[in-house]
């Protein structure tokens, strides 16, 4: 596949590893905070973390919009999916987070709710021209990289004249949630989370550009280095990363430059600034309440807007006292700290959003790495099989 | 974040959607978010629509930096041993 | 004289539909087991016309499976519910060793199925059991009413014997011993998703659905009894059945990545829907746990044959007290391979 497994090789994976070990300065420890889910994924899934040298540790952001979509919000996402009018398009990755009192979009399906699973937000508009008697609510959730297709549906609805289509919107915003993580100034020192850098979003940044960032960087003096989403692109932006923290420098890269930019997608950001506009604040699952970090729609566009059409009144509902995801989400607990983690909480019963989420860093840390977690505590015992005792064999 | 794929643009269709393909597997999807799109063009696929074109000069340009990056011939841990 | 033999219409195959009648056990029941199914079994036992089939049986160890079959869609490239449901059950008598015997095939109609597409799915079934060198002799169907039933469901349950002196069970696995996969993973969840109109993508690739007792015979008979377990890796795929094997076993594997075969429109499919094709379904697959030394003779063997061409070595059992898949991934990290948890859905992130 052009452009996906050139950005995979291991032998070149393996020599910017070996360079990263050269340059990363023996006595110093560097730890770098990837924000986005979607870069926690890739690292946990190819094993990333076992490439960098034992002073470069990589810390898990909240850049997953399922991890960050507060409960009280799935809640009300299932009371309209249980009304019979209501038909609930959701994307997959929400069927399963767990709600209040053990509930699910996908035990409310099993129960009888009118919930489908789209691959694309145009799906719903679809479903709703198809079934006019339906009312079909579409639950958008996403950072920037989502918003634009949710915006493209709201455009194609109105252009349809559709009466039964609306969108309980739940999109967030990267910058804020990064100046949430830094902006640690006040809180007790114990809180504060000592990461030396950032690992941008690849594809949110495609839609907002690297501008954004810029003011972030300056204002707290951390590097943030944008980068693809492919392992090797993810490698070489912690190089780039290496390399700023050495020099002390604290700007803005772009390692990501075949797909992004310093301005971003102007159409994409024109079809959100022209249905969207910024909430006051919005609760966050782990992070808390941020001031405007959230979408709304516009009251141009107040009959797609499920929350008003359907009245929904938001009951916040509070997570497991015992989970530990707000201390996960911001970097300051690893999984495996968490007391809940492979106990309690797990994939299949997860307790809070770090698991719900394949790239939730609890999840992929239980998915893809909690083996680690022996290796550390049982070092006395005869290490597992190596790689290249396999090779060995064969 | 997100998963978005790379995929090479086959045909263009009414409406502002494409035809894409990625590997033999074909889809149609949303253009409207990308200006000026040709046949033979990549661009980056998310929930249905392409966000933007993946420029080929760049993306040489980033192999080419990475290899530059890359020691030869030298192991993570000779390195950290230097 | 004997009384005139009435005259009965045949079934109209082209536009007709199954109705209550045809369940009801009288002479539609009659007719449509006859006309649709008789004619496409064919087979001595079965054309007896017996509500049971009789036979012999030769002396051993003898093998029983059964499987339900409630694919949607019905119809997918490479196959159909049909010659699924005769190959996933001959395949289970097979992961025992076992030489098929009969099979037997139940129906669960639902009214207003076309006759056409019965007729379809009876004709690849008759055809998949008559490849394969195995008899459909007996069955049962029963019709129940519109919106039951997703079209058909079918139950197929196998009769097999084990040579003797085959033991394959999935406890047998030890430290040091080979892990073998018979070739590429992920093609039949991807050709039956490709149908799935939700998910709209179209792709060539075609589901490997096969019957595996040929590729079996010959693995057994080379390797004997240093050929520990088979498995084959239907739902859940590749990943679930190394756990469910290192589970049993109280073992862990060490994978490499980079031998296991992946088609490049199955690893194309997953990577535009976010799905990991470890954890995607085959029917047309098996994995084989082998003594260390016997490695090389059984690949040697299994590469002989149509369904084992692509056949490599993918790992090792390892001892591990915690039953971990490990894997070493294509890029030279390392990472589990987990159970599955839940159904594995298309993700946006």
């Amino acid at each position: 596949m052009k452009y996906i497994d050139e950005y995979r090789d291991g032998a070149l994976a393996r020599s910017i590893a070996a360079t990263i070990a050269k340059e990363a300065v023996s006595g110093r420890h560097y730890k770098f905070m990837e924000f986005c889910g979607g870069h926690t994924h890739a690292i946990s899934r190819y094993g990333v973390e076992d490439l960098l040298p034992p002073n470069v540790e990589m810390v898990h952001g909240p850049g997953c919009p399922v991890c960050v979509l507060p409960v009280g919000r799935i809640d009300d996402a299932i009371r309209l999916a249980m009304r019979p009018e209501v038909t609930l398009c959701t994307y997959a990755d929400l069927m399963r987070v767990p709600a209040s009192g053990g509930a699910s979009l996908m035990k409310a399906k099993a129960a009888g709710a009118d919930i489908r699973m789209i691959y694309s937000s145009m799906d719903a508009v679809l479903i709703a021209e198809a079934e006019p008697t339906r009312r079909v609510v579409f639950f958008a959730i996403g950072f920037e990289t989502t918003t634009p297709s949710t915006a493209l549906s709201i455009g194609l609805a109105r252009r349809k004249q559709l009466t039964n289509f609306t969108v309980f919107c739940n999109h967030v915003l990267t910058p804020p949630a990064i100046r949430a993580i830094l902006d640690t100034a006040n809180l007790p020192e114990i809180e504060r989370v000592l990461v030396d850098g950032f690992v941008g979003p690849a594809h949110v940044s495609t839609v907002i550009g690297t501008s954004p960032y810029v003011a972030l960087a300056a204002e707290f003096e951390k590097p943030v280095v944008v980068a693809g989403f492919e392992p090797l692109d993810v490698m070489q932006a912690i190089l780039m990363l290496v390399r700023q923290v050495n020099e002390g420098r604290s700007k803005v890269e772009n390692q990501y430059i075949r797909a992004v930019t310093a301005g971003g997608n102007l159409i994409a950001q024109r079809e959100i600034a022209e249905i969207f506009e910024l909430r006051d604040s919005f609760e966050w699952r782990g992070l808390g309440e941020l001031p405007v970090s959230a979408l709304r729609l516009r009251h141009a566009y107040a009959q797609f807007d499920a929350e008003q059409r359907f009245d929904v009144v938001s009951v916040p509902a509070s997570d497991n006292p015992a989970c530990e995801c707000g201390d996960v989400l911001r970097g300051l607990k690893k999984p495996a700290d968490c007391k809940l983690f492979g106990t309690v909480c797990s994939p299949e019963t997860p307790m809070g959003s770090c698991m719900v989420s394949s790239e939730g860093a609890c999840a992929a840390h239980w998915t893809y790495g909690r083996f680690r977690d022996r290796a550390s505590t049982n070092a006395a015992q005869t290490s597992p099989l190596k790689p290249s005792d396999v090779q060995a064999a064969a | 974040m997100c998963l978005a794929i790379p995929v090479r643009v086959e045909a263009l269709l009414p409406d502002q959607m494409a035809r894409v393909t990625l590997g033999g597997v074909s889809k149609v999807v949303s253009i409207a978010l990308v200006e000026n799109v040709q046949v033979g063009d990549y661009v980056l696929l998310h929930v249905g629509s392409a966000l933007t074109r993946l420029d080929p000069v760049e993306a040489e340009r980033t192999l080419a930096l990475m290899r530059e990056a890359a020691v030869p011939g030298l192991s993570a841990s000779e390195a950290a041993a230097a | 004289m004997t009384s005139p033999r009435l005259r009965a219409r045949k079934l109209d195959i082209r536009d007709g539909l199954v109705d209550l009648s045809h369940g009801a056990g009288g002479r539609a029941s009659a007719q449509l087991i006859d006309e649709i199914f008789r004619a496409a079994f064919d087979n001595p036992l079965l054309n007896q016309g017996n509500d049971q089939a009789a036979f012999d049986v030769p002396a051993g160890r003898m093998v029983m499976s059964t499987d339900g079959y409630v694919i949607w869609p019905l119809f997918f490239p490479g196959g159909d519910i049909g010659s699924l449901a005769v190959h996933g059950t001959i395949n289970d008598l097979a992961m025992a060793g076992a030489r098929p015997l009969h099979l037997a095939a139940s129906y669960i109609l639902e009214e207003g199925f076309p006759l056409a597409d019965l007729q379809r799915i009876a004709i690849s079934m008759g055809r998949a059991a008559s490849y394969a060198g195995v008899a459909i002799v007996t069955g049962d169907t029963k019709v129940v009413e519109r919106g039951k039933a997703d079209g058909v469901f079918i139950t197929t349950t196998g009769l097999g014997l084990v040579p003797v002196g085959v033991d394959l069970s999935g406890d047998r696995a030890r430290p040091g011993d080979r892990v073998i996969l018979s070739g590429s993973i992920g093609d039949h969840g991807v050709a039956v998703m490709s149908k799935r109109s939700s998910l709209g993508f179209e792709t060539e690739i075609l589901s490997d659905s096969a019957a595996l007792h040929g590729l079996v015979a010959d693995m057994v008979a080379a390797a004997g009894p240093s050929l520990r377990l088979l498995r084959d890796p239907t739902r859940g795929g590749l990943a679930t059945t190394l756990n469910e094997i290192a589970q049993q076993s109280r073992c862990g594997f060490l994978i490499e990545e980079s031998s296991i075969s992946v088609r490049p429109e199955v690893a194309a499919a997953c990577e535009l829907l976010g799905l990991d094709p470890l954890y995607v379904a085959n029917e047309g697959k098996l994995v084989a746990v082998v003594e260390a030394n016997a490695t090389a003779a059984l690949l040697t063997v299994m590469r002989a044959h149509p369904l084992g061409r692509e056949a490599s070595v993918i790992g090792q059992v390892t001892a591990d007290d915690q039953c971990f898949v490990q894997m070493t991934t294509s890029f030279g990290g390392g990472r589990i391979v987990d159970w599955l948890a839940g159904e594995q859905l298309p993700r946006i992130c």
